[in-house]
């Protein structure tokens, strides 16, 4: 799972939807690996707007990557190509091969297997 | 049908039957439908969106200048869809999305929702993709759904049903048998899997019932689709 998805996934509880405590989700013993992905400096522009900068930030702490800005790059800080190259590998080529998502509101953990997490609901929870 | 007889009818007769059929499932599906290719190609760079339902994953290769996170209730197909790049592929139930509310820009459901075996499970399908889709407003278009759905009109096509058959039936998939093992070849097994036709009208109605405005409709290649934005939110 890429890091980035982290930030487009919440819980499957649907009262945990109105949480704040729920999104992100977060990750519990995971299992990091590398896979390279042609770098499109494009992509990362045009997808920067929509990725909610606290939400990631709290996600790479957890994942051990301190050090992303403060604020979300804007303007002239994206011509900057190590900028790019950066956010590239962390929101792309990062995936959590194995581990847990879990909702800070309902306390629900999540697991990633092989890479997919997964978000069927036990029947208790449905 | 109550809710978790529902449920249980369609493990056995849905979602079991994908996880056992999706390598040769997959094997056939590669060919984009035209209009669901266009729907894709038309999306703004930078789009964020949902695959509902994604089987092995075919529309992720068409457009990489958006971003996609694809689900399906088969973990064996979402093993084959996770390898399109630069995509994301999750384990997920139509009905409870691990998404966000109002937050996409676009969705895609293409045959999945005829999988649903009451009238009240398949409107809830719709309405809890349309509650990820963004809202629209005076400066920005809602976030739009391409939903596509068996339809029961259908004479001319290899199975030949027609207006007046029946709409929930059980339609087999023959897996192919496997390749010689010393001498011997597999069989070939029969699966049966549920399906819900749709006829001429009710996919537009489940739309409106599910909260949704109807933008296009029409019917191609044996299907009945729909393109769908939410209606004014409070």
């Amino acid at each position: 799972m890429k890091v980035i998805t982290a930030n487009f996934v919440t819980c499957a509880v649907k009262e945990c939807k109105t949480a704040q405590t729920s999104f992100p989700l977060h990750f519990h013993d995971a299992e990091l690996e590398q896979q390279e992905l042609d770098f499109q400096p494009e992509f990362i522009r045009n997808i920067l707007p929509r990725v909610d900068w606290e939400a990631l930030r709290v996600t790479a702490n957890e994942l051990g990557f301190p050090s992303i800005p403060e604020s979300k790059p804007e303007g002239e800080a994206l011509d900057n190509e190590q900028t790019l190259r950066d956010l590239h590998r962390l929101l792309l080529e990062t995936h959590v091969a194995e581990g847990k998502l879990v909702c800070g509101n309902c306390g629900h953990q999540y697991m990633i297997k092989e890479g997919i997490a997964n978000f069927l609901l036990p029947s208790h929870l449905v | 049908m109550a809710a978790p007889d529902a449920d249980a009818y369609e493990q056995q007769n849905v979602h079991e039957v994908y996880q056992q059929i999706a390598d040769h499932f997959s094997s056939t599906r590669y060919k984009p439908w035209p209009i669901v290719e266009q729907f894709l190609r038309n999306l703004t760079p930078g789009a964020v969106g949902l695959d509902v339902g994604c089987g092995n994953g075919k529309y992720l290769s068409v457009n990489r200048d958006v971003f996609i996170v694809a689900s399906d209730r088969s973990e064996n197909l979402a093993r084959i869809a996770v390898k399109h790049q630069p995509h994301s592929t999750i384990v997920a139930d139509i009905h409870h999305l691990p998404h966000q509310d109002a937050f996409f820009d676009f969705a895609i459901s293409i045959a999945v929702v005829h999988h649903l075996s009451t009238p009240v499970r398949r409107v809830q399908a719709v309405a809890e993709i349309l509650r990820t889709l963004k809202s629209g407003s005076e400066t920005q278009a809602g976030g739009k759904l391409l939903i596509y759905a068996w339809a029961l009109e259908q004479k001319t096509s290899r199975r030949g049903w027609d207006k007046g058959d029946p709409q929930d039936i059980m339609v087999p998939w023959v897996r192919k048998g496997g390749p010689a093992k010393q001498g011997i070849s597999e069989e070939p097994q029969t699966f049966h899997r549920y399906y819900h036709l749709y006829e001429e009208g009710e996919l537009e109605r489940d739309i409106d019932q599910a909260g949704g405005r109807v933008l296009e409709s029409g019917y191609e290649k044996d299907n009945w689709w729909v393109i769908a934005t939410p209606k004014d939110r409070p």
